[in-house]
């Protein structure tokens, strides 16, 4: 199993859902964060005065999967999050230890 | 605010009295009537008799009120008669009752003069969603606490002590109200006054946003409304009611400002000048270098509902202020509003060149000025004159606040010394070139001691009050509660609870 985080425009996030629903991912978890990366925020005017927005709004999906999706699931969200600006965000995968579903106890893949 | 009595008589006497031969109306006293006197016999022979009630003149004129500016719809009134006795023309003075007409005039002036009240009254809620909205969500509940409270307390100093200080003529007590409450009229028109005195108070709150300690805000509020405002509205509105201004009669020609432009938005920008200076910037507001950064707003929405609120209220603080039930006040209206709209486009239109963006802050920023600039001629000037005055006002406030923060280094959140200081003294001055008729140097030098007056007061008396407040009590908050914001440090409430607030600084 793997654990894919996903940070990318909060405008994207239905969009992106819905793909990866199709393809079979079956629940997701998500996150308003706020970060940066190479792009440094962003300039805004107020008043006149110049100031910059450090911190941009994003959103954070943290899903799990089997291996045998990873490379699909991270086609998909590239494919679909990617509008070719800056900004589009980034996609971490950390491998995975167990998992058990609460309700039945299952453990393993099948509690996915 | 200028109350045309002279006008408003002679209008009703075309309707209302329609006996007389030959009239005209001199508000102050006129000499005492002779009671055999054959063109006082014949003035009354001439008159209506429902307008004297069976009632000899000496009856009618033991009715008589203070002054003719306390009038009722149930006091007599004196005026001066002219009637043709043996070939000539002779002026005689009597006293009467009011004609039905005059009745239902009266009752319009005093509905219309309380539904403007009402309006300005409103105004108050514009103030603070404007200084709420300009400032930031830490800071939201004690915004909105000052302009409660500025209006509360206001209400109180202006009706202990400032209506006295500004209206009252010799030998007359208004404090408490004091003797208008013998006549009907004192309540509408200190109605007016009193929305009137608590607006200087409260534009004051806007420039000392984010810093200002609580009580000491509540000392200077009480300050400004029982001694300030009303002293300077003496000087330039005295004789609205039964006072006498020094300034009124400046010149010869009199300093003109007929809704406030000086009298209320400039004195109370020249306080929130004095109040900066001597409180300094918000933390965090000039880098090291001192370049002014940006502390944004937490909702300009709210700003911006606030700013059409005052615009609404303005259909009430110039309309109103003739106290008067009449013609005029959808031509007041009208000018009211093309300036606010002209100064909306010159502000946009400014900062659009200036900083590539149409900033929305200084677009309500640029309607105020407008309005704040229209007050004092509004009632004279024509479409163009409006247009100018607007426009003008539009354009200063942007580049006035810039300079304010760039060179001068003051932090002023909301823009209230640029808006009611400066545009209020724009204003002011430029009556001399579209109120008048023709240009004359007298009516500009007229304006501009009413102006230096209004600053030289305001300013004075504002950096006294202040500096006394800051080595005494302390003005400013502590550094540690201005980061946390004073809302939950001086009032122990959150603005929106349950949200996680950003101090942005």
């Amino acid at each position: 199993m793997k654990k894919i985080e996903a940070i990318i425009k909060p405008f994207k996030i239905e969009e992106i859902k819905n793909a990866l629903d199709a393809i079979g991912v079956k629940g997701m978890t998500i996150n308003e964060v706020r970060g940066y990366g190479r792009q440094r925020g962003h300039k805004e005017i107020y008043r006149g005065t110049e100031y910059n927005v450090e911190f941009i709004p994003k959103v954070k999906i943290d899903l799990v999967v089997e291996d045998a999706m990873l490379e699909r699931t991270l086609e998909t969200i590239t494919e679909v999050a990617r509008t070719g600006k800056v900004g589009d965000g980034k996609l971490f995968v950390l491998p995975i230890e167990n998992a058990v579903r609460v309700r039945t106890g299952e453990s393993g893949p099948s509690a996915l | 605010m200028k109350m045309r009595w002279k006008a408003l008589h002679e209008s009703l006497h075309g309707f209302g009295a329609p006996c007389l031969l030959l009239f005209c109306v001199i508000l102050a006293l006129a000499g005492p009537a002779m009671a055999a006197d054959p063109a006082l016999e014949k003035a009354l022979e001439s008159m209506d008799p429902s307008l004297l009630r069976g009632k000899t003149q000496a009856q009618i004129r033991a009715e008589l009120p203070l002054s003719a500016a306390y009038r009722d719809e149930t006091s007599p009134l004196e005026e001066e008669i002219e009637v043709l006795v043996d070939g000539e023309v002779r002026a005689v003075s009597i006293v009467r009752y009011l004609s039905d007409l005059e009745i239902m005039q009266y009752r319009g002036d005093v509905l219309w003069t309380c539904i403007a009240a009402f309006l300005v009254f409103f105004m108050q809620a514009g103030f603070a969603l404007l200084e709420a909205g300009f400032t930031r969500a830490k800071n939201a509940v004690n915004i909105c606490m000052k302009n409660i409270m500025d209006f509360s307390i206001g209400t109180m100093a202006f009706l202990a002590v400032g209506f006295h200080l500004m209206f009252a003529g010799p030998e007359v007590n208004l404090f408490w109200l004091g003797e208008t409450t013998a006549t009907q009229w004192g309540f509408p028109f200190w109605l007016f006054q009193c929305v009137f005195a608590a607006t200087t108070a409260t534009i004051v709150s806007g420039g000392m946003a984010e810093r200002t300690k609580f009580h000491s805000y509540i000392i200077y509020s009480v300050v400004i409304c029982a001694f300030i405002y009303p002293t300077f509205g003496g000087w330039a509105w005295g004789s609205l009611l039964d006072g006498e201004g020094w300034l009124e009669s400046v010149l010869g020609v009199g300093f003109y400002d007929f809704a406030g432009s000086t009298v209320v938005h400039s004195i109370g920008g020249w306080l929130a000048l004095a109040g900066t200076l001597v409180l300094g910037p918000r933390i965090g507001k000039f880098d090291a270098k001192g370049r002014p950064r940006a502390i944004p707003g937490h909702s300009l929405p709210f700003a911006v509902l606030g700013g059409f609120i005052l615009w609404l209220g303005w259909f009430g603080f110039n309309p109103g202020s003739t106290t008067t039930f009449d013609g005029m006040l959808a031509r007041i209206a009208v000018m009211t509003n093309i300036a606010a709209a002209a100064g909306a486009l010159g502000a946009v239109a400014t900062i659009w060149l200036v900083a590539r963006k149409p900033d929305v802050g200084m677009t309500v920023n640029g309607f105020l000025a407008g309005l704040v600039a229209i007050c004092t001629s509004v009632d004279v000037v024509g479409p163009t004159g409006a247009f100018c005055i607007g426009l003008g006002g539009g354009i200063l406030v942007v580049l006035s606040v810039l300079f304010l923060e760039r060179v001068f280094k003051i932090d002023d959140p909301v823009g209230a010394i640029s808006v009611h200081g400066v545009c209020g003294a724009w204003g002011t001055m430029a009556y001399a070139f579209f109120g008048v008729e023709s240009f004359s140097l007298t009516v500009l030098a007229a304006q501009a001691i009413g102006v230096a007056t209004g600053f030289a007061w305001a300013f004075g008396t504002g950096m006294a009050l202040f500096l006394g407040i800051k080595y005494t009590i302390g003005l400013r908050v502590s550094a540690e509660e201005e980061v946390a914001g004073l809302d939950i440090l001086e009032h122990g409430n959150e603005a929106y609870s349950g949200f996680q607030i950003d101090p942005h600084a």
